[in-house]
């Protein structure tokens, strides 16, 4: 009697243990898919999505409106095939913007989704054509410090180059953004 | 004078190194004893199971709670410094990472070694105190194998369970404090998690830990307990080593873990 | 002599080079109980341990059933030690386990009987030794006396031909000690089996005993029946017998000059 109910805990113990190796597995660890209710997808394609990660979030006017799904690579275009899971409730036109930003200065990339004018809305399946790449900062930065210098070329390199860091951000975060 | 006051230092220091050589060699001998005689520990399975259960289930609720509380401050105390650079989301991140790849494992070990492992202790050293383990051998049943190793894998089996048990609840009270508490996106709290946890990487090198950890725990408990003087102070005092060099030994084995998995 | 089950001969042994037998000749023969007496500390339990196999000699040797103990290997020694029942000073019953589970532990480990025939011969035990009621019980429930008993329905459990007792009277009242007595004798003549008794008591052990040796100083200072032992005119066992206090076993352990101790204390 004693003995199964030792049995018992012992097995409910290993089989909790299981659970959370599973639960580690799907909901901590990147083997995973995503659960939001009811959803439809479409597709968008960006030259460049920056650091844009599958389940970052899909927003319109700050608000969550879904989920990003897959990041795949298009061979031909050689574009970023961007695939969206938004919420059945909120439907969008057919011309509808979609943006890569990012949260705050080292905050997470989401895409922001502004809509349009269209008469029909986005189905599922539909392809977003009307995109905006993330903003990659080493990008900006290096156009603006190349900008700078051609501007004061009468001007030594030396001045030039302190002007243009002491103008530009720290140095600190670009090596970070770097990584 | 001052010279003779040195010299008994130098002599007591030596005799304490000695001592501790020679329980290092006795408790290597009871590990390597050990191991040979596991075979009873899994074709009699029942003995292992009933110490899975002292072990394991009766250390489950500390070690719950205590995840869960790790967990919440985990939360908080990141959240807090996140927020100054901006990003807050990360806070999934941190929360798993410190669980899974060192708090997890290391304080679930430490845990460990204060409930079960000076259960153990005490528990060996009050049978071999009252003759238990003597009468066993006289009649001709190696205690190592009908009392020891059962023990042994017992330990080794529950603490990976725990460990992970710990991480899983650590998570969630890490995710209770940021998401509905503080207000960072659920998403976002997920998402960043599962894209910087790694299920190889981290998740089971902590596990891996967690199975050394496991090991060491009971194998000190059980070779203190097994060495204890037969008094009613020298399983008091055992059970006080049991705490302190687990601990140390969680601790000294953890940074050598981590540096090999770092390295590799 | 001929039946001899247990043989010791010319041992001895001693801890960290202070002998605590020198010598020791002792023969137990099948069917009688032995009784080895002496004073506290003169080595009769270390001598149960010796015929046990748990300690080896420094010079001479044990034989059990033909088979010199201290030569086998651990599976020999083992195989000895199945033909063999030890009851503890305090009976050293699992505490973790019910009585009932007490006495089926050496069937269990030693036997792959049906659960079915344990159960009888469990209750067999314990019926013997009059505690069958109290199978359900933890050790803990138990008095001194009940708990001496299970401990010998447990070292009978495998019907050995040699039973040992280390001190089997040690802290029990008159009656407890009675019932054990009548126990040890009436289980040795069901079993046939050969009874060795450590102990100090000696009224008990005179009424029951066949033979008895008496340690002293690392030797066999005395040895032969109740009777005999009784008549001896030697001084210590005559001090022993009748429990005087001083003679030629001292009341003071070996000291420095009693004045003198005292003097230094002063100054």
């Amino acid at each position: 009697m004693e003995r199964t109910t030792i049995d018992l805990w012992v097995g409910i113990f290993v089989a909790l243990g299981l659970a959370a190796l599973l639960g580690l597995a799907m909901k901590v660890g990147n083997l995973t898919t995503s659960n939001l209710g009811d959803t439809y997808m479409v597709t968008a394609n960006f030259e460049n999505i920056g650091g844009l990660k599958p389940r970052a979030p899909v927003k319109s006017a700050g608000v969550v409106v879904g989920r990003v799904g897959d990041i795949g690579f298009d061979a031909k275009t050689y574009e970023a095939v961007v695939s969206l899971n938004i919420d059945k409730r909120y439907n969008f036109p057919k011309d509808t913007f979609a943006n890569i930003y990012t949260a705050g200065l080292l905050g997470e990339q989401y895409i922001g989704l502004e809509a349009g004018g269209d008469e029909t809305n986005l189905k599922n399946g539909d392809k977003i054509s009307q995109t905006q790449d993330a903003v990659v900062l080493e990008k900006l930065i290096s156009q603006f410090l190349y900008s700078k210098a051609t501007e004061g070329d009468d001007k030594s390199s030396k001045t030039a180059s302190t002007e243009s860091g002491a103008d530009a951000l720290d140095a600190s975060p670009l090596d970070k953004i770097g990584k | 004078m001052v010279l003779h006051k040195l010299k008994r230092l130098f002599s007591r220091l030596g005799a304490g190194c000695i001592n501790k050589i020679w329980r290092l060699g006795a408790g290597a001998r009871l590990f390597g004893l050990t191991l040979i005689s596991s075979g009873e520990s899994f074709r009699r399975f029942r003995l292992t199971i009933r110490e899975v259960y002292f072990t394991g289930v009766m250390s489950l609720i500390i070690i719950l709670v205590s995840a869960f509380f790790v967990g919440m401050v985990l939360a908080l105390q990141g959240y807090h410094t996140l927020q100054k650079y901006g990003s807050s989301e990360a806070i999934g991140v941190l929360v798993a990472l410190a669980l899974v790849r060192e708090l997890g494992p290391v304080v679930t070990a430490l845990l460990f070694a204060g409930r079960a492992g000076t259960a153990i202790t005490a528990e060996i050293g009050l049978m071999k105190a009252t003759e238990q383990l003597s009468a066993m051998e006289m009649m001709a049943v190696s205690p190592i194998a009908r009392v020891i190793a059962p023990r042994f894998w017992a330990g080794v089996i529950a603490m990976p369970v725990l460990a992970t048990l710990f991480s899983m609840v650590g998570i969630l009270g890490g995710y209770l404090v940021a998401v509905p508490l503080i207000g960072v996106d659920a998403g976002a709290f997920w998402s960043q998690m599962q894209a910087n946890v790694d299920w190889e990487y981290d998740i089971l090198n902590g596990v891996f830990k967690s199975l050394v950890f496991g090991v060491a725990c009971t194998m000190i408990a059980l070779f203190e307990g097994y060495d204890a003087p037969p008094t009613a102070e020298g399983v008091s005092r055992a059970t006080t080593r049991t705490v302190v060099t687990s601990s140390l030994a969680v601790l000294g084995l953890d940074f050598i873990l981590t540096s090999f998995m770092i390295a590799v | 002599m001929a039946n001899a089950i247990v043989e010791i001969q010319d041992l001895s042994f001693g801890y960290k080079g202070r002998l605590l037998h020198k010598g020791i000749n002792m023969t137990f023969p099948k069917g009688k109980v032995v009784a080895i007496m002496g004073g506290s500390g003169s080595g009769k339990t270390t001598l149960l341990r010796l015929i046990g196999g748990q300690l080896k000699p420094n010079k001479g040797r044990v034989n059990v059933c033909g088979e010199i103990v201290h030569e086998q290997d651990r599976e020999g020694i083992y195989r000895l030690r199945r033909k063999m029942g030890m009851l503890f000073q305090h009976g050293a019953l699992f505490t973790d386990l019910s009585v009932y589970e007490n006495v089926a532990f050496p069937m269990r480990e030693h036997t792959s009987l049906p659960e079915s025939m344990i159960r009888d011969l469990v209750l067999m035990k314990l019926n013997a030794v009059g505690l069958r009621g109290a199978h359900a019980l933890m050790p803990t429930e138990l008095s001194g006396g009940m708990a001496r008993r299970v401990a010998l329905a447990r070292a009978i459990a495998l019907d050995p031909s040699i039973i040992m007792y280390d001190e089997p009277f040690a802290g029990l009242d008159p009656i407890s000690m009675a019932v054990i007595c009548d126990l040890i004798r009436s289980l040795n003549d069901v079993l046939g089996a050969t009874s060795i008794i450590v102990t100090h008591d000696v009224e008990e052990t005179f009424q029951f005993a066949d033979y008895v040796y008496f340690v002293a100083d690392g030797v066999v200072a005395a040895e032969g029946t109740p009777d005999d032992l009784r008549q001896s005119e030697l001084p210590f066992i005559h001090q022993f017998v009748h429990g005087e206090k001083d003679g030629p076993v001292p009341f003071h352990y070996a000291a420095p000059e009693y004045h003198a101790s005292l003097l230094r204390g002063a100054r």
